[in-house]
């Protein structure tokens, strides 16, 4: 029920605070009312046809990279027991 | 899917579960509750269970909206359809729940009711400005992540002067139902030690508005996102915690939560709803200041006072767990009834319609599992 998705912007309908977003080649029209200064190439959650909040990549970025870290931190555990 | 596959990468899923392997102290326990039924769902469908050390286990919460909605209020719906004439639109998760006498709104439209599944509320206006001569009501229900879209329908309802749409509302709130769970004792205490927080929920109402899961109960908790590789992480952050002795609010899903939340949606829930003094949850009972009712200034459009919707006691059927499984003192195979009488065709309660019930998710990825099981298997090598 509170399953949202990212989705990246590729129209924009201010007057009507609509975007156009694609998912995976699917397009769908939804609202922005909820979500200030979007625009085209953002990545918004979807939930049942509202963006909920706008995505960072940067912050999305950022934890990727923490796994990269934990593997590095892993292996040298295992380097040190063996 | 970008922002989505990554976070499932199963190389990537291995080695965290050798970090928390490494980092668990072998002398304790850690009962960590998930609060949503998406995290269930995502703990069973990716097989993380399995990936665990035998001493962390998940508990699971009431975090399902289509769980925690007694039976009481999908009778009214069924009274609106039948008594009223409404055309009543409804999520699709609500339509096979049971309600009384072995009712569900999937059998009322079956028997001639006008029912509607929809996707968004944007739907429920639009079928209500195509039928000027009918009323239409939308069945409204969720935790704070689909509470704001109910707000602009009501909105844009008053905006259009649209007299025919109303909304029955049935929305909940996150921090009532994790302090209830915290606050028990004794034998209704699910004994957890950290709490992986809600993913879409905390979009809206920021990581700061668990602050007193640290401060009052002294229970840790990480706002963790839904995907496999979130849900290590945060579980990883949880012992991190708890080995540390450390007890405080962290969020591993920093791409969409934020301390704040959603400002916007937050004022505009705010304009359009108030606290509702008391109301009935299944498992968790009544409940004061843990759901929401219509503001006066929206009365108009509010569907309990246009249709005098009246409060129905519900029973629930004796023998079904889901009251406690709700609150973390059982476990579905508990339940007698569990893949006998009660299955997914055939369900005895919520927890076994919604796939965000525990119910239904031991059922699709749980029950035919070996111990080290098919389902992680070929979710690692998907
Ligand atoms: S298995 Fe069915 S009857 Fe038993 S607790 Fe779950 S939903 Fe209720």
């Amino acid at each position: 029920m509170c399953l949202a998705v990212p989705a990246i912007v590729i129209a924009l309908n201010e007057s009507s605070e609509m975007a156009t977003v694609d998912l995976s080649g699917i397009q769908k029209d939804v609202s922005t009312v909820l979500v200030d200064d979007v625009n085209i190439g953002d990545y918004l959650l979807i939930h049942v046809g509202f963006a909920l909040h706008k995505l960072s990549e940067k912050e999305a970025i950022s934890t990727l990279a923490l796994f990269e870290e934990l593997e590095v931190m892993n292996n040298q555990d295992e380097q040190a027991s063996s | 899917m970008k922002y989505v596959n990554e976070f499932r990468n199963g190389d990537v899923a291995a080695k965290l579960a050798r970090v928390i392997a490494n980092e668990v102290e072998s002398d304790r326990d850690y009962r960590l509750m998930e609060f949503c039924g998406g995290h269930t769902h995502a703990i069973f469908r990716f097989g993380i269970q399995d990936l665990m050390p035998e001493n962390v286990n998940f508990v699971h919460g009431p975090g399902c909206p289509v769980c925690v909605l007694p039976k009481g209020r999908i009778d009214n719906a069924i009274k609106l359809v039948q008594d009223h004439n409404v055309i009543l639109c409804t999520y699709a998760d609500l339509v096979r729940v049971p309600a009384t006498k072995q009712m569900s709104l999937l059998k009322a439209k079956a028997d001639g009711g006008d029912i509607r599944m929809v996707y968004s509320t944007q739907d429920a206006l639009q079928i209500a400005r195509q039928n000027p001569n009918r009323q239409v009501v939308f069945f409204a229900i969720g935790f704070e992540t689909t509470t704001p879209p109910t707000a602009v329908a009501l909105q844009v309802a008053q905006q259009e002067g649209l007299n025919n749409f109303s909304v029955f509302c049935n929305h909940v709130l996150t921090p009532p139902a994790m302090r209830h769970i915290l606050q028990q004792d004794g034998d209704q205490s699910a004994n957890i030690d950290g709490i992986l927080g809600p993913s879409h929920v905390s979009t809206i109402i920021g990581s700061q508005a668990y602050a007193f899961c640290a401060t009052e109960f002294h229970t840790p908790i990480v706002i963790a996102g839904f995907e496999p590789l979130d849900v290590m992480q945060s579980t990883l952050m949880l012992i991190r915690q708890l080995n540390s002795g450390r007890v405080t609010v962290e969020n591993e899903y920093t791409r969409v939560v934020t301390d704040e939340g959603n400002r916007k949606a937050q004022a505009l829930m705010q304009e359009v709803f108030e606290l509702r003094p008391i109301f009935e949850w299944r498992g968790l009972g009544m409940m004061p200041n843990s759901a929401l009712q219509i503001r006066d200034i929206y009365a108009e459009w509010d569907a309990e006072q246009r249709f005098a919707i009246e409060h129905i006691t519900s029973s629930d059927v004796k023998s079904c767990l889901c009251p406690a499984i709700l609150r973390g003192l059982n476990k579905p195979t508990d339940c007698k009834l569990f893949g006998t009488v009660c299955t997914p065709e055939n369900p005895m309660g919520a927890c076994m319609v919604s796939s965000e019930g525990s119910c239904a998710a031991y059922w699709s990825y749980g029950r035919f599992r070996q111990p080290d099981t098919a389902t992680a298997q070929q979710e690692r090598t998907a």
